[in-house]
């Protein structure tokens, strides 16, 4: 079980630092296509926001923010929507995951190429977040010395 | 038990030595990784996907099965997890 | 010889990683410590696939107007397959760690040699 910190200074500056956190991991997600990184990168940096919460505040406390039935839920979703984008390319009579023949109304077949990368990696974002979060918080609910033996 | 395990990660050292003599030097461009395919995925990155980026072109489109199946073992890593640690009494 | 040791001097410092991590799952005694073994050496593969990727004067494998030939970046393929390999470790070690919890709660210990004797 995971504790609250007993110091001002360290409650203070995570609750200022978080809402940064969090937009810094959007950036990365959706940034994937111009610069260094892409769903998976943006999603651990997500994940982690909450883990620091959890650290700084105890587990009680962030119970109220988070609860780990929301958390499978958001992670069938991520999983959901990649597996969603490639059956929807193979309704529309191409083969599974082949992004061109979506019905987007873009310029080029390349332009709506790029908007399906950017759908899967906004699905495996929120998948790789609800993975990381429920790892964590389920081995730090851990209690020594269980009723069951 | 401890000298046997090293002189077994020794033995297996000293044959990763021998077979380093195969490899490839250090930032050669004729090198048969970048030959085959990897060209390809370099220079038509920008007209086929509209994607300057080539690492996220590659992973989400020209190899987007393989990143399907990642995400899968992740899920199953996750879920598996949860399942483990979950107590009779709840 | 001596051109054979120093133009490779990559692959020693590779090699290096692998055995330790290799002597660590196999010479410790904890179990905890094996499984940290078992961390270093994938940490050590996967810097061993990168470091095959590098071209002599490449820059990063983004796409720029002013260099359009193929030999000015460097190859992006190892990078894709080892984020693959690096979500892999993360899942091994995380279910891992739920096995371990689970061996403590039934035994009580997380010595390699108490485990086994309180099993026959």
């Amino acid at each position: 079980m995971i504790i609250e910190y007993e110091n001002v200074i360290i409650k203070t500056i995570c609750r200022l630092l978080i809402p940064f956190i969090q937009l810094f991991a959007i950036y990365v997600i959706m940034h994937g296509h111009y610069s260094p990184g892409g769903g998976f990168q943006g999603g651990v940096i997500l994940g982690a926001s909450f883990i620091l919460l959890v650290i700084a505040y105890g587990l009680e406390e962030s119970r109220r923010r988070i609860s780990l039935k929301a958390l499978t839920i958001y992670a069938c979703v991520g999983l959901f929507i990649y597996s969603g984008i490639g059956a929807l390319c193979l309704l529309m009579g191409a083969n599974y995951l082949d992004y061109g023949i979506l019905p987007l109304p873009l310029s080029s077949i390349a332009t709506i190429r790029a908007m399906g990368i950017l759908g899967i990696e906004i699905g495996v974002g929120i998948g790789v977040m609800a993975i990381m979060i429920c790892i964590f918080v389920g081995i730090a609910s851990y209690e020594t010395g269980g009723e069951n033996g | 038990m401890k000298i046997l395990a090293f002189f077994v990660a020794l033995l297996t050292g000293g044959l990763l030595i021998y077979g380093v003599g195969d490899m490839p030097g250090w930032g050669d461009p004729n090198s048969p990784p970048s030959l085959h395919v990897s060209p390809r995925y370099i220079e038509k990155t920008m007209e086929e996907t509209d994607t300057p980026d080539m690492v996220t072109s590659v992973l989400a489109d020209y190899r987007g099965y393989d990143t399907l199946g990642e995400t899968t073992v992740i899920f199953t890593a996750g879920i598996a997890c949860l399942l483990l640690l979950r107590r009779d009494n709840q | 010889m001596v051109d054979y040791l120093i133009s490779k001097y990559n692959y020693w410092v590779y090699i290096f990683l692998m055995m330790l991590g290799f002597y660590a799952m196999m010479g410790k005694r904890n179990l905890v410590k094996k499984l940290i073994g078992m961390n270093i050496f994938q940490t050590a593969i996967i810097l061993y696939y990168i470091s095959i990727g590098v071209k002599k004067g490449g820059t990063l494998p983004i796409f720029m107007e002013t260099a359009p030939r193929a030999a000015d970046y460097i190859n992006p393929l190892p990078h894709v397959l080892m984020l693959t390999a690096i979500v892999v470790a993360v899942s091994t070690t995380g279910v891992a760690l739920a096995v371990l919890l689970m061996i403590y709660r039934r035994y009580k210990t997380l010595e390699e040699n108490e485990i086994l004797k309180s099993i026959r």
